[in-house]
């Protein structure tokens, strides 16, 4: 078996392979299918200061080679998360990250205080860049200015491994990557969902209760493979790449591209297994092309 | 009750009528967790239309053989994939998912009411009533006489009261139009399955007669274990996700303007 551990910033991942927020609920829900601690890491779904109950029904779209969702940050806010769902996760031997949302900057500092207490999360994942919610979210994600600022802010408060999930629906995401560097943010993750719609001709209405939604999938990989090349130039700190993994090999193309580590999503509702099935290819890649160690094909890309 | 990723192998399909099928799957595990109302979600092929997996609900399960079978009606390019697999082909699934129907109490009078395809969770359902001795009323509805299914099996269950939207088999109209609702046969508990329109006019009915009344709804989503959180409906008890706190609801939860 080849070394598949990698570090951001100061946190070790067993293996570069981490579920993205809200494809995987609290982990628990995974337990029947796969052994979570297998992963490299977990990140938790989005969580709010205040409970939220998210957008009505319709949140789902399918769409060619992907789907469409605006669930808009349904969970049970910061109280329940710390009586109920980190008690659920503490015996989880992987890096347990929550993933911190807010509508104002006021709320993105209050809650990533709250989370810096909790002793076994070593990390959060700050969302400047939900595109379903109508305050906030994204808005902080494409903007540089405001980027920086919640940035600055967050870090002020929050003294663990801060990483920054950036919105890909900007004109330059290397430059919001810089200006969240620049202000604190040990990492940065990428892609978030691309702001998409869909229409049902026949009843000629929209398929989305918020007519527009984000859309994920393997549609979306070559635009956030893109991205996160880009990015992995523009900036000194560890990137963690997704959009549209499906298998072991869009996996290493995101780590050949720069990532140091990548992000499982939408793949988890196809298949529940994929992630430690994505571990396990990344491994017989190496093997099979005689690398030691997974840090050896990190910007590997050939030019 | 664990859920989990299965191989199972196609070993029976047969056509019903003219858009829907039965397909019987050989199961790789030990079926006796399965519960009446719960359901299946199905790899169809991953191609660019067809990418999430599709949900269906088990409408029978031979705890001997380890078979479980459905009921596929044709909507769209999954279906039609689906469908036109053969005896011997291996389809991936994840199961069982969903709460599944509540236990009726002995001694209950129990009416089930079905639309379209939607009778198909009933089926399971009618045969551990009757292992339980109790004898279902059936009701079913459908918009033709070609477009009832499976009522042999039915008629095995409980007894059978039909309606047609066009009248081509005993009563013409909706489920809601049947006699069977003024009769004085005293239910205590009624299960619907079909069309939303349908199971809140059953709903509506339930509600004004008193009588306890569960529904199984069919909401779109994209795992069917409780994570994507796409599939909700309201309750009083806001967003519930449909794959895993439901499919099964009782009418009393739900926010329905019935």
């Amino acid at each position: 078996m080849a070394n598949l551990e990698v570090k951001i910033h100061n946190l070790t991942f067993k293996n570069p392979v981490i579920t993205a927020s809200g494809t995987f609920g609290n982990g628990v829900e995974f337990d029947d299918f796969i052994d979570v601690n297998s992963l490299g890491g977990i990140v938790l779904k989005g969580t709010t200061l205040k409970h939220r109950e998210g957008n009505n029904y319709p949140r789902m779209a399918e769409t060619a080679s992907g789907m469409l969702n605006a669930v808009g940050l349904q969970n049970k806010g910061a109280e329940y998360f710390c009586k109920h769902i980190y008690p659920a996760v503490l015996r989880y031997d992987t890096n347990v990250i929550v993933n911190v949302n807010g509508s104002t900057i006021e709320d993105y500092i209050a809650l990533a205080e709250i989370i810096n207490d909790l002793e076994a999360i070593p990390a959060i994942e700050l969302n400047i860049s939900c595109p379903n919610v109508k305050e906030g979210g994204m808005a902080f994600g494409t903007s540089c200015p405001m980027a920086e600022q919640v940035t600055k802010e967050v870090r002020r408060v929050y003294s663990k491994t801060l990483i920054v999930k950036l919105s890909p629906n900007v004109t330059n995401i290397a430059e919001i990557a810089r200006a969240v560097e620049s202000n604190g943010a040990d990492a940065v993750s990428l892609v978030n969902t691309f702001l998409g719609m869909a229409i049902d001709a026949e009843k000629r209405v929209p398929r989305l209760s918020t007519v527009t939604g984000g859309l994920s999938g393997p549609a979306i990989k070559p635009i956030a493979l893109r991205m996160v090349w880009q990015v992995a130039q523009a900036v000194k700190v560890p990137v963690i790449g997704m959009g549209g993994i499906m298998c072991a090999s869009d996996a290493i193309e995101f780590l050949l591209a720069g990532a140091s580590a990548v992000q499982i999503g939408t793949a988890n509702f196809v298949d529940p297994q994929v992630s430690v099935k994505v571990i396990a290819g990344i491994d017989d890649y190496l093997q099979r092309h005689n690398f030691n160690s997974v840090l050896d094909i990190i910007g590997g890309l050939q030019m | 009750m664990n859920k989990r990723v299965g191989q199972l192998q196609l070993i029976k399909k047969i056509k019903l009528n003219y858009n829907n099928y039965l397909l019987e799957f050989k199961a790789d595990s030990i079926l006796s967790d399965i519960k009446p109302g719960q359901f299946v979600n199905i790899q169809i092929d991953r191609s660019p239309s067809t990418f999430l997996r599709r949900p269906i609900s088990i409408y029978d399960v031979n705890y001997q053989t380890g078979t479980i079978s459905l009921v596929v009606k044709i909507v769209g390019a999954g279906s039609e994939t689906l469908t036109s697999a053969e005896p011997g082909s291996i389809i991936d699934m994840v199961y069982p998912l969903g709460n599944g129907f509540s236990q009726p109490k002995a001694g209950d009078k129990c009416l089930l009411v079905g639309g379209g395809v939607g009778v198909a969770p009933l089926y399971l359902l009618a045969k551990e009533m009757n292992i339980n001795g109790i004898k279902p009323f059936i009701l079913l509805g459908a918009r033709t006489a070609e477009d009832h299914i499976l009522l042999s099996e039915f008629n095995k269950l409980g007894e059978v009261f039909l309606t047609t939207n066009d009248g081509s088999l005993q009563v013409k109209g909706f489920v809601t139009d049947h006699e069977i609702w003024s009769n004085s046969l005293n239910f205590n508990k009624i299960y619907c399955c079909g069309p939303e329109p349908m199971m809140k006019a059953v709903a509506a009915k339930a509600a004004k007669l008193d009588i306890d009344c569960e529904v199984s709804l069919e909401n779109l989503m994209a795992c069917g274990f409780g994570v994507c959180l796409c599939c909700v409906t309201k309750t009083h008890d806001g967003h519930k996700c449909v794959c895993t706190e439901g499919p099964v609801f009782n009418i009393k939860d739900l926010e329905w303007q019935i």
